[in-house]
């Protein structure tokens, strides 16, 4: 194109304006039939009825803005988004912690890293049913391994998910080992990203392992790390597997988050409409949250630009 | 200069160990729950390797004709839903990476972020309604939730690597938009799709949330019918271990395997199901 005279340019531009854009169209045209089936149809459908009183097997009738006036005071609710935001700021900052650190080791060369890699990824791709399982046997305070192991270091028996107090720590243990591994990956991907010569002159300046670490490679990651700390945030406060599997929310409501609740209140009492008044401000508690990351984000760019001037 | 290269090893070799162990502990621990009988599955200090080996407890799993029809449910509603995603979501890919309608994939961050459980209660009643509860076909459609954003975002991705020129030259040697598709781009996407493909797969057989809500006793895919066991069925631990090891095991086979595949996928569109 930049070779061609710009009198032949825009001869042939013109037409392919006209013809390219609709001619693609075709080919989106059924994903966006299934999109509007599956995401956006149940989307505006929630919607509508979050402002109904809809129980199975009753009658509805519009109520406008009540359901979404009674979760303000439904105290279990407001348990739940306390339990919630506990259970996802832990399950942000260990996996990124652990990831990042994960990542410098793998960022390494050793023989059958490719291998290596592979088995260290294995506990976010396992089935979570079937790894929550396991943990439940191992969290037995009678005859599970991790009290053994405990015990090995002397430290005394604990309850795990059987004791409100240790629940969500417990749970955020699983969350943690299952999704440090996606932290690893991408904070990898950064770390490869890395252009070589501030390390070259950093080695000519004899700083440190931790100087280089903490001046050069952690602002350079930066990015990334926040990437995976807001991938790790969205799927830290929906998650539902691990939890529903092992505690069902237990015990008594010691670990319930927003999302178990909602499955109580949905397909327990089958309260349909009440149920999808907590689905729309779940959806924006995350937006929310993810809002609040980007701004945080923002301030700390703006804070390193100045006194770096 | 040696030494220190020496130490430099070491360390590097012991950070690796330490980093892995967590991995490899627990699913060595999971296998060896497996196939252990009950009085060793018992014992205190545990047992990791034991003096007889259970095989009993895979063979009962295997055995109850449940087990089959439930590993055939998920078959098919794993399968299903990653061809149906595929069959649209590889042309939307190519259509959006080639419109450069980059706000389009905001549908997809949307769906991203949705809680699995929003779509279920307004389709439950649609499934309700239309009469397809007891069959498949309400998870199949389900499915298609986690399956079509995961391929469309890696296609989108990929797509818009792919090298323009071939595409050009067949449309000036009067090709049609969907023979240029089906020749030329498709062919070189090969690697794409795999990627799709194995992601799709993963976080469909994996998925539970789904199942639980719309899964009845004839139609439960195998993580369902692994969580009712802990719930009803199975007290002993061996064949719970078995069971939840069988699940599983396809899904860490793929894992270690296509570990490359994986990994580029899961880097360049972080996206996970659910």
């Amino acid at each position: 194109m930049t070779q061609s005279t710009p009198a032949a340019a825009s001869t042939e531009a013109a037409p392919e304006k006209e013809l390219r854009p609709p001619s693609y169209w075709p080919f989106v045209v059924p994903a966006l039939v299934v999109v509007l089936a599956i995401i956006i149809f149940p989307w505006v459908f929630t919607i509508w009825m979050s402002m109904n009183e809809w129980k199975v097997g009753s009658p509805t009738t519009f109520v406008g803005l009540s359901n979404y006036l009674r979760l303000t005071n439904d105290p279990r609710f407001l348990e739940a988004v306390g339990h919630t935001l506990v259970y996802t700021v832990l399950s942000v900052v260990l996996p990124l912690i652990l990831g990042t650190l994960s990542a410098v080791v793998f960022h390494q060369k050793f023989a059958g890293r490719g291998f290596l890699r592979g088995v260290f990824i294995m506990p976010m791709m396992a089935t979570p049913v079937a790894i929550a399982l396991v943990w439940t046997m191992m969290f037995h305070p009678q005859l599970g391994v991790l009290n053994y192991l405990l015990s090995l270091v002397g430290i005394p028996a604990q309850l795990w998910v059987f004791h409100p107090a240790t629940v969500i720590p417990s749970l955020v243990l699983v969350e943690t080992w299952q999704w440090t591994p996606l932290v690893m990956l991408i904070v990898l991907g950064g770390l490869a990203a890395i252009p070589t010569e501030p390390y070259e002159s950093a080695q000519i300046d004899g700083a440190s392992f931790w100087q280089v670490f903490r001046f050069i490679t952690l602002p350079l990651i930066m990015p990334f790390l926040f990437i995976a700390g807001m991938i790790r945030m969205i799927d830290a406060v929906k998650s539902f597997d691990i939890i529903f599997a092992i505690t069902q929310g237990g015990p008594g409501s010691a670990s319930e988050t927003i999302n178990i609740y909602l499955y109580s209140v949905a397909f327990t009492y089958y309260d349909l409409g009440y149920g999808s008044a907590i689905a729309v401000v779940f959806f924006l508690l995350i937006v929310l949250l993810a809002a609040v990351m980007l701004y945080a984000r923002q301030r700390m760019v703006w804070t390193e630009i100045k006194s770096g001037a | 200069m040696t030494p220190r290269y020496i130490i430099g090893k070491i360390g590097l070799w012991l950070s690796v160990f330490v980093i892995v162990s967590p991995a490899i502990l627990f699913f060595l621990w999971m296998l060896s729950l497996s196939l252990k009988f009950e009085v060793d599955n018992a014992a205190y200090p545990p047992v990791l390797f034991p003096d007889r080996i259970a095989w009993k407890n895979y063979a009962d799993v295997l055995a109850s004709n449940r087990f089959m029809t439930y590993f055939i449910n998920s078959l098919i509603v794993t399968g299903s839903a990653t061809l149906l995603a595929l069959a649209v979501g590889v042309p939307a890919g190519y259509g959006i990476a080639r419109m450069a309608a980059h706000k389009s994939a905001i549908v997809i961050l949307i769906a991203r972020i949705t809680p699995g459980l929003s779509y279920l209660i307004p389709l439950f009643l649609l499934f309700q309604w239309l009469g397809l509860l007891g069959t498949l076909v309400p998870q199949i459609i389900i499915h298609l939730v986690v399956t079509v954003p995961i391929v469309i975002w890696i296609m989108i991705g990929y797509f818009e690597t792919t090298p323009m020129e071939l595409e050009e030259a067949a449309l000036i040697d009067g090709a049609g938009r969907w023979q240029v598709f089906r020749h030329v781009a498709l062919p070189i996407a090969k690697p794409g799709i795999a990627v799709a493909f194995i992601l799709a797969v993963i976080f469909s057989w994996n998925n539970f949330v789904f199942g639980i809500v719309l899964a009845g006793r004839e139609t439960r895919t195998l993580p369902v019918a692994v969580y009712n066991m802990i719930s009803f069925d199975q007290l002993s631990w061996g064949p719970l271990a078995a069971a939840a090891l069988i699940v599983t095991f396809p899904v860490l086979l793929l894992t270690v395997l296509a570990q490359r595949q994986i990994v580029a996928g899961l880097t360049a569109g972080a996206v996970k199901g659910g």
